[in-house]
């Protein structure tokens, strides 16, 4: 009678758990690393999502969801290829939200999730390379790529009908990617880039390289530097010389240093960065407050939508295997079907489970292009008056 | 043909640029020479005495930026520098004590001297680093123009601005004086004599009863003045960051070599001439020819010999062409 009543109750454990399933999926960012700063809100924003989606208990007939962390270190590669060999196949994680920086997430997909066919949704990866990446339609971006900044500046420019200027870029992958991207969006508008040239972050002294930018003329200067960096002296030097009057200013410069270096000596400037007014950033940030982490850090709203993109798409196809719901992303992400912002996740799942189609906006304004990734909003600035002031959105 | 364009154009983007760097690097290249002279070795720490002397100066400015005091339309770092000349000098005088002293007792080898001045730079780049941080320091207050590029377009109505920063105006009149005051002492006064003798012939210089300690203390408290000033003059017209100061070595001794190691003279048509090729070699001609040309025309290329990257280049080159062909320098220095 004993064993039999042990029996049953073990019985019993087992279907209960066969009904409430759990599932893993990685959440891999540089915890430490150059971005440490940003890892924390960025699994935050990852993390909300999932325990969102527990609350609500719509995910395919109440299975859970456990976050796993791995740290990406945003540089080293072996270390980040490590973590996901770790993550898939001791963890057993259905999909990965990460890496963040562009390097590691590259090497991530190619020495891992692709061989193993894990799907991989980066929050913050916007290396031009990561599009044309052989990824078998596994990796997907919530942060658009720098080749999309180049378009986008292209238009803000010709939108004030300058055809004419002269690009000067950081030298390193992110300075060049963005020059080489923009240069092309912008001769093919119909522009004139007069001349591309590098400048070294860390001199003294930028009037050698303004120089060279002078000769080549132009009607703007455009900037792809960092504030902190060489970007803030080669605007120094123009400004000083009488080289250039009006800078266009790409993600890297847009800093209230900026406005602190310069103030009105740069008023009529402008330029862009990733952002949106759309209404989930705020529903996102108020939610991100209650949960206990800073929802304006740059990136935690992509990760947030990283993450919820997984798992509708997994409601979507009603599995958990990568193979199966790899196919969904695209289709969640984009119209047509219901608006869902952040905190509607629940209605979303259920949405879903009743047939319908959903159109996910989630915190950052997802529209998802081929091949996977963010179309990318731009928060368009114009300095006036020496405060950075909003243009509008595009 | 536009002749006044192009002149502007030029002395907009290379002529008052490399007359003020021209000038710094001839006050850090006086230095260089004078230890070469008569301590006969190379000091490879110059460019950190440089960036001592100027920290120093930095810290006493915000000091006194605190407190209140300014110098109106000119920088405040001016009325700080004596203060970083003296900290720089008992610096100089108490390494000197400590290290030098040692070696010319045991009348240790130049090679000898050059490495531990190896050693001492790195020590004062650690020194400073430790106390003002690696990043830039911008301690340039002021009146930022003499001329500004818009006004000189709107009084002049030329296509061209032309901008002279109080700060390249203001190098190029302390290097003047300080010059002016370095060759005075050096050919006037008792103590300048004793010490180009001993340059010259230190043996006959000791048997004429001149105390060599003193020639050598009095040497250092020059060479203070001399890197403090440089120093503070190159971070008002750029920015202060250790690193590039310690870059700065490369020119100022191409600047020394050039003119002729051990002869004043030569560190200042040295610096001049390494300030110039610097510029002039990677500046892009376009504009400048384009003015010169017939109306409307422009050369398709840059007209530009080697990019800005290359700008230390220059110097080594330059140094390496003096030193194969003229190795005691223009001005006749003695041979390295």
């Amino acid at each position: 009678m004993k064993k039999l009543l042990l029996a049953s109750a073990a019985a019993l454990a087992l279907a209960s758990t066969a009904t409430a399933q759990e599932i893993k999926i990685g959440t891999v960012v540089g915890f430490t690393g150059p971005l440490e700063s940003l890892a924390p809100d960025m699994a935050g924003g990852s993390e909300l999502a999932m325990s969102e989606v527990n609350a609500s208990g719509n995910f395919l007939n109440g299975t859970t969801v456990v976050s796993v962390r791995g740290d990406s270190t945003c540089i080293d590669a072996a270390a980040a290829t490590a973590v996901a060999e770790r993550l898939i196949t001791s963890d057993g994680v259905s999909g990965i939200v990460g890496a963040d920086c562009s390097g590691v997430t590259s090497a991530m997909l190619q020495n891992v999730a692709v061989p193993n066919g894990m799907v991989m949704v980066s929050p913050s990866a916007t290396s031009p390379g990561l599009t044309t990446v052989e990824d078998n339609g596994l990796f997907f971006r919530t942060a658009p790529s720098d080749a999309r900044q180049g378009v986008v500046m292209t238009e803000v420019i010709m939108d004030r009908g300058i055809t004419s200027v002269a690009v000067t870029y950081t030298n390193n992958d992110y300075g060049q990617g963005l020059a080489d991207s923009f240069a092309a969006a912008f001769e093919a508008a119909g522009g004139t880039v007069t001349l591309v040239a590098s400048h070294e972050d860390g001199r003294a002294d930028y009037s050698a390289e303004v120089g060279a930018l002078a000769a080549a003329g132009g009607d703007a200067l455009v900037v792809a530097g960092y504030v902190d960096q060489g970007g803030s002296g080669i605007i120094r030097a123009a400004l000083d010389s009488g080289a250039f009057e009006t800078f266009v200013f790409p993600d890297g410069m847009v800093s209230s240093a900026l406005v602190e270096n310069f103030g009105t000596e740069i008023d009529g400037s402008f330029g862009q960065h990733p952002g949106t007014d759309s209404e989930g950033a705020a529903i996102f940030e108020t939610l991100a407050a209650e949960a206990g982490f800073d929802g304006t850090q740059p990136f935690a709203k992509e990760s947030y939508d990283a993450a919820a993109l997984i798992m509708l798409a997994m409601q979507a196809a009603g599995s958990t295997a990568p193979a199966d719901y790899a196919g969904k992303i695209m289709d969640i992400a984009n119209a047509p079907g219901t608006p869902i912002l952040p905190g509607e996740l629940g209605k979303a799942l259920e949405l879903i489970a009743a047939g319908e189609d959903i159109d996910y906006i989630g915190a950052s304004a997802v529209e998802l292009i081929e091949p996977g990734e963010s179309a990318g909003n731009y928060r368009e600035i114009e300095i006036s008056g020496g405060e950075i002031t909003t243009a509008r959105f595009r | 043909m536009d002749f006044l364009n192009a002149i502007i154009a030029l002395l907009n983007f290379v002529i008052v640029p490399a007359t003020a760097y021209g000038a710094q690097l001839a006050l850090g290249a006086l230095g260089v020479t004078l230890i070469y002279g008569i301590l006969r070795f190379s000091n490879f720490a110059h460019g950190d005495t440089m960036a001592f002397g100027t920290m120093i100066t930095i810290l006493a400015t915000w000091g006194l930026q605190s407190l209140g005091v300014t110098a109106g339309p000119l920088p405040t770092a001016l009325i700080a520098l004596p203060l970083g000349i003296a900290a720089t000098a008992a610096l100089a005088v108490g390494t000197d004590k400590l290290v030098y002293r040692f070696y010319r007792q045991t009348k240790a080898k130049p090679v000898i001297f050059v490495i531990a001045s190896i050693g001492v730079m790195f020590v004062m780049n650690g020194i400073v680093r430790f106390v003002i941080g690696v990043g830039d320091q911008n301690f340039a207050d002021g009146t930022r123009f003499l001329i500004s590029a818009r006004d000189f377009r709107e009084v002049t109505g030329l296509d061209e601005g032309l901008a002279i920063r109080t700060t390249q105006a203001i190098t190029v009149a302390v290097a003047i004086l300080a010059v002016v005051a370095l060759f005075w002492f050096l050919n006037k006064t008792r103590t300048g004599k004793s010490m180009r003798a001993f340059s010259d012939n230190e043996d006959l210089a000791l048997l004429s009863g001149i105390n060599p300690e003193r020639v050598v203390f009095i040497t250092w408290l020059i060479v203070a003045a001399l890197a403090t000033t440089a120093g503070v003059l190159y971070g008002l017209d750029k920015s202060f960051k250790p690193f590039t100061y310690f870059q700065l070595l490369l020119p100022i001794f191409a600047a020394a070599i050039v003119g002729g190691l051990g002869n004043p003279l030569g560190a200042i048509l040295g610096g001049f001439l390494i300030a110039y090729s610097e510029i002039a070699v990677t500046y892009a001609f376009r504009k400048v020819v384009g003015y010169l040309g017939p109306e409307g025309w422009s050369p398709e290329g840059m007209l530009q010999l080697l990019s800005t990257d290359y700008k230390f280049a220059v110097s080594f080159t330059i140094l390496l062409i003096v030193l194969l062909f003229k190795p005691t320098g223009i001005m006749k220095g003695k041979s390295v």
